[in-house]
């Protein structure tokens, strides 16, 4: 009893020292600068990690071709169901979306359509303020979604190491592939 | 100034300022508790957040007022009435400076603690009326709490009683002269201060409430300026007992001269005010069976044992007030 009693003072008595503590608040959008971000000695915006999940992007491998191979797991594993594309394939034989559609109104910011992506294609970027008048202009399309960089892979290219075949690259070329076995050499 | 306009003068300074009061700590209290939480609390309206009082008191007199079709009516109206006219009365025996108080009755300890007892009823009839099995076991909860724990809170004053030999407020706080009663009766405020906070039924104590596992608790089928008036209830039931609080144990009016008598008061009572907002900020409530054993098997005893002390040493000393 004396020791609940002790314990609820020693609450109290911690609590109390809160007083001076600064409050962790942001008054955002009222006053811009969070935690210390600077640039030119003026606050001007977040520390948001790189893994923040915000703003979808479509990226481009180092080659800058478009990454995505349409291959639709994006929109299968979306909880919200607010990506749409259309697979095509150019003369290569290579896949990549006619369109490529997010509808940002409805999108989470869950970060499953980056988890799934085989490809390192789509990823969420540390960007949030996106915010618009009319809802249509929060349906984003593939010229708005493709940026000219890789994001956050940089060296990653899904066709250098993958083992398909495809136009200048046949099998067995790409990165740490052996050459297809012939397989009547497998025979005894 | 004559008499009769002087006492008029009192009785709506009393009524308009623990009300205004009651409001502004409705913001007060959500700027500390936002302070000791390392938040900011409300600072939209107007400055520090400040008009929010008065937003809160319009948006709660323009709501929807509902009753229940299943409700007992009269009841129902009545009970939400009940609580602001008994914490409105208890406020009558408060001596707010020398000279300056409604009326000082002979029995005003007793008449404080008959008032916030009728407070009970509030609560009680409020949540039968409802029909509703939250509001019922909000006002059982209540009911048990309150009646409970208003057997200590009379019995803990009654030490400072025998050291003061009155029940009057205004001896009580003359005879703290050259000591506090805070003192010289340590256990008898430590008691009171937790029955006190029962007794508006405060955090960490609001049992009847506790919107965890009773959605509102006694309040559940209140809106508009019933609830209002339940809210506005519990605050000045903080005011009341803080103020309670500072001149029977603090002195009341007493202080260096630098300050006129109201406003040692008037400090000392904002000071326990923010002690209640930091019980909230940091003591999580207990459970009910907690509740009932801390009240009988321990505070009752404690009671009676300081009693019991407290009159074993004004008999041996022969102590007159």
């Amino acid at each position: 009893m004396i020791g609940a009693l002790i314990s609820q003072i020693r609450t109290l008595w911690t609590v109390l020292q809160h007083t001076f503590t600064p409050a962790d608040t942001v008054e955002y959008p009222a006053k811009p600068g969070w935690f210390g971000v600077t640039k030119n000695s003026t606050k001007v915006g977040p520390y948001l990690a790189p893994r923040y999940r915000g703003r979808i992007v479509l990226t481009r491998d180092p080659d800058g071709v478009e990454r995505c191979v349409a291959c639709n797991l994006c929109a299968v594993v979306c909880p919200a169901d607010c990506i749409a594309l259309q697979k095509t394939e150019d003369e290569n034989g290579r896949w990549y979306p006619e369109f490529f559609r997010i509808n940002f109104s409805r999108c989470i910011m869950c970060g499953f359509c980056e988890e799934a992506c085989p490809t390192y294609s789509i990823q969420l970027t540390p960007d949030f303020e996106m915010c618009e008048y009319d809802r249509q202009n929060l349906v984003y399309e593939k010229d708005n979604l493709l940026i000219d960089g890789p994001g956050k892979y940089p060296d990653y290219s899904f066709y250098r190491i993958s083992g398909m075949a495809i136009g200048g690259k046949g099998k067995g070329e790409a990165e740490n592939e052996a050459p297809p076995a012939d397989v009547r050499s497998l025979l005894p | 100034m004559p008499d009769e306009v002087f006492i008029y003068v009192i009785v709506f300074g009393t009524l308009l300022g623990t009300l205004t009061f009651a409001a502004v700590l409705v913001w007060f209290e959500r700027r500390l508790l936002g302070l000791w939480q390392d938040r900011l609390g409300p600072n939209r309206v107007g400055p520090f957040g400040i008009g929010l009082a008065l937003a809160d008191i319009l948006k709660l007199l323009t709501k929807e007022d509902w009753i229940p079709p299943f409700a007992d009516r009269i009841v129902f109206i009545f009970a939400p009435t009940a609580v602001l006219i008994a914490m409105f009365m208890g406020f009558t025996v408060i001596p707010w400076a020398p000279g300056v108080q409604i009326v000082d009755l002979n029995i005003g300890l007793l008449f404080f603690l008959g008032m916030t007892s009728l407070a009970v009823y509030s609560v009680l009839l409020g949540g039968l009326a409802s029909h509703n099995k939250y509001s019922l076991l909000g006002a059982l909860r209540a009911g048990a709490q309150m009646v409970s724990y208003e057997v200590f809170m009379g019995l803990s004053l009654m030490g400072v009683v025998m050291l003061a030999g009155s029940f009057s407020l205004v001896d009580i706080v003359n005879a703290q002269q050259d000591l506090w009663f805070v003192v010289s009766q340590p256990l008898g405020f430590f008691v009171f201060l937790i029955a006190g906070i029962a007794e508006s039924h405060r955090l960490p104590f609001d049992l009847p409430e506790a919107e965890h596992e009773l959605v509102a608790g006694f309040h559940t089928e209140y809106s508009g300026m019933k609830f209002g008036m339940f809210m506005l209830g519990e605050y000045l039931g903080v005011i009341l007992i803080s103020s309670i609080m500072a001149t029977v144990f603090f002195g009341g009016w007493l202080g260096p001269d630098f300050l006129p008598p109201f406003f040692w008061l008037a400090i000392k009572i904002f000071t326990l005010i923010c002690f209640f907002v930091l019980l909230r900020a940091a003591i999580p409530r207990p459970r009910f069976d907690q509740l009932m054993s801390l009240g009988w098997k321990i505070m009752l005893p404690l009671t009676l044992a300081n009693l019991l002390v407290t009159g074993g040493i004004v008999l041996l000393t022969g102590y007159q007030p």
